[in-house]
């Protein structure tokens, strides 16, 4: 295979863009997540409404066209355009936080009732009862279906190549395959195995937090946990 | 120059509605494909050894990696093996295997929950191997898969704006031809963002509605 070489690194040159944008976007992901999620149990219902919006809005749009929003319609809506990368950020973030939220709320509401009136009968205040009881217990069962929803954050990076940031799609699509069209198969399968790698990349970091996870409250990853990872819940 | 200006919001429409029928044309023709072979890699991944490892090893691939590379390495590699096709053709192929790889996964699971006890009473009664699958097992599993589906289409129809990257005009595309030539994108993007959430969320809550009542029988 010719011009290996020349596909890899200018490949590579993209890469610091896709992980950037992956990690900065699942640890947005995360914040969002926990936000909304918990902001959907909420017993104000104006904290609640707000939060259903922001979840049923940002699922129900289009990710491509909350791409293109915050680029061409928000700069003329507040006068600034945002560093294209940060604003990539932004999308990914606020998009997967909205999935993100149904995660949390439905691990949350997943602990047994037992688990609270326990913590309520040894007196612990609200926050004692969500940190130490409530929440070490759902992220176990979060974290299954969290593995997916960054995979998907990770793929979603590609989009980025529409808003003219060079990560690794853009730096195919642009550069290499018009340099050597005939060699497309070579460039597109490479692109794709570098993909392959980072999401494995992500399963075997989160099946790590898994067992930690796990082990914290005194139980081995379930079965049932594991068959969750197969991507319900996408829509 | 005013934000929002409502008579060129209404100078859209007509390409919003031209973008969406070929949004909606991508989303059923994919969806078809994607329920069919579907349910081809979910019987093969019920089949011997040798078949189930690369089965599986495909849909893994293929659901690891991003939808629009998929899109355009078809685009772009179909061409050098002589199949030249129309770039709508070439994105519904994507958008049905792509989406192929998770409703495999959803019958599997379908298939899965079927008792033990069928299968044995219909080997029992020494029915041919087509005949479980069409007359026992697969009506019983479908039914049962039929939410989780219906998830996939909402998924797959918010999906194919993507497929601009090969030069479809679906409703972004549109939208984006027209706010270019005005240099107006604020009502462009609102209305096609809208316009996915009008039809995508009564269709999602269709499918919980659906959900819960089989949650309950």
């Amino acid at each position: 295979m010719d011009n290996l070489g020349t596909f890899l690194s200018v490949l590579s040159q993209g890469l610091p863009f896709t992980i950037i944008a992956t990690v900065a976007g699942i640890l947005l992901t995360i914040v969002l997540s926990f936000v909304a999620g918990l902001a959907l149990m909420s017993s104000s219902k104006t904290v609640r409404v707000i939060s259903r919006i922001y979840v049923e809005g940002l699922r129900g749009t289009s990710e491509v066209v909350q791409l293109f929003w915050i680029f061409f319609a928000l700069p003329v809506l507040v006068g600034f355009q945002i560093v294209p990368l940060w604003a990539g950020i932004l999308v990914l973030g606020l998009n997967h936080g909205a999935y993100g939220a149904e995660i949390v709320r439905g691990a949350v509401q997943s602990v047994p009732r037992a688990q609270v009136e326990g913590a309520i009968a040894l007196s612990m205040t609200p926050a004692q009862r969500m940190c130490r009881v409530i929440l070490p217990q759902a992220v176990v069962e979060m974290l299954p279906s969290f593995n997916n929803l960054f995979i998907q954050l990770l793929k979603s990076t590609a989009l980025l190549s529409f808003v003219s940031i060079n990560e690794i799609t853009r730096q195919a699509q642009q550069v290499l395959v018009p340099r050597f069209n005939p060699q497309a198969f070579q460039i597109f399968l490479l692109l794709l195995v570098m993909y392959l790698i980072m999401s494995l990349v992500i399963t075997a970091i989160m099946r790590t937090l898994e067992r930690v996870a796990a082990a914290r409250v005194g139980r081995k990853p379930s079965a049932r946990s594991r068959s969750q990872a197969t991507g319900a819940g996408i829509a | 120059m005013n934000v929002w200006d409502w008579n060129f919001a209404g100078q859209i429409i007509p390409a919003l509605l031209n973008g969406l029928r070929i949004t909606l044309i991508a989303t059923v023709l994919g969806s078809l494909i994607a329920f069919v072979l579907g349910l081809v890699l979910a019987i093969l991944g019920r089949g011997p050894r040798p078949v189930r490892i690369v089965v599986r090893a495909i849909v893994e691939f293929i659901r690891s990696t991003p939808l629009l590379v998929q899109v355009y390495f078809l685009f772009f590699v179909l061409p050098a093996f002589g199949v030249v096709l129309p770039a709508l053709t070439v994105g519904v192929l994507a958008l049905g295997v792509h989406y192929a790889t998770y409703t495999s996964e959803v019958y599997r699971a379908g298939i899965d929950a079927v008792p033990r006890g069928q299968w044995e009473a219909a080997t029992a009664l020494s029915l041919p191997r087509t005949r479980v699958w069409t007359g026992v097992v697969l009506p019983q599993a479908i039914p049962r898969v039929m939410p989780a589906l219906g998830n996939y289409v909402i998924s797959m129809f918010k999906e194919t704006p993507l497929l601009i990257g090969i030069g479809v005009l679906d409703i972004v595309g549109q939208v984006r031809e027209v706010g270019g030539q005005s240099f107006r994108y604020v009502e462009a993007y609102t209305l096609a963002g809208l316009l996915f959430l009008l039809l995508s969320y009564p269709a999602s809550l269709a499918v919980r509605r659906l959900e819960r009542r089989r949650a309950v029988r």
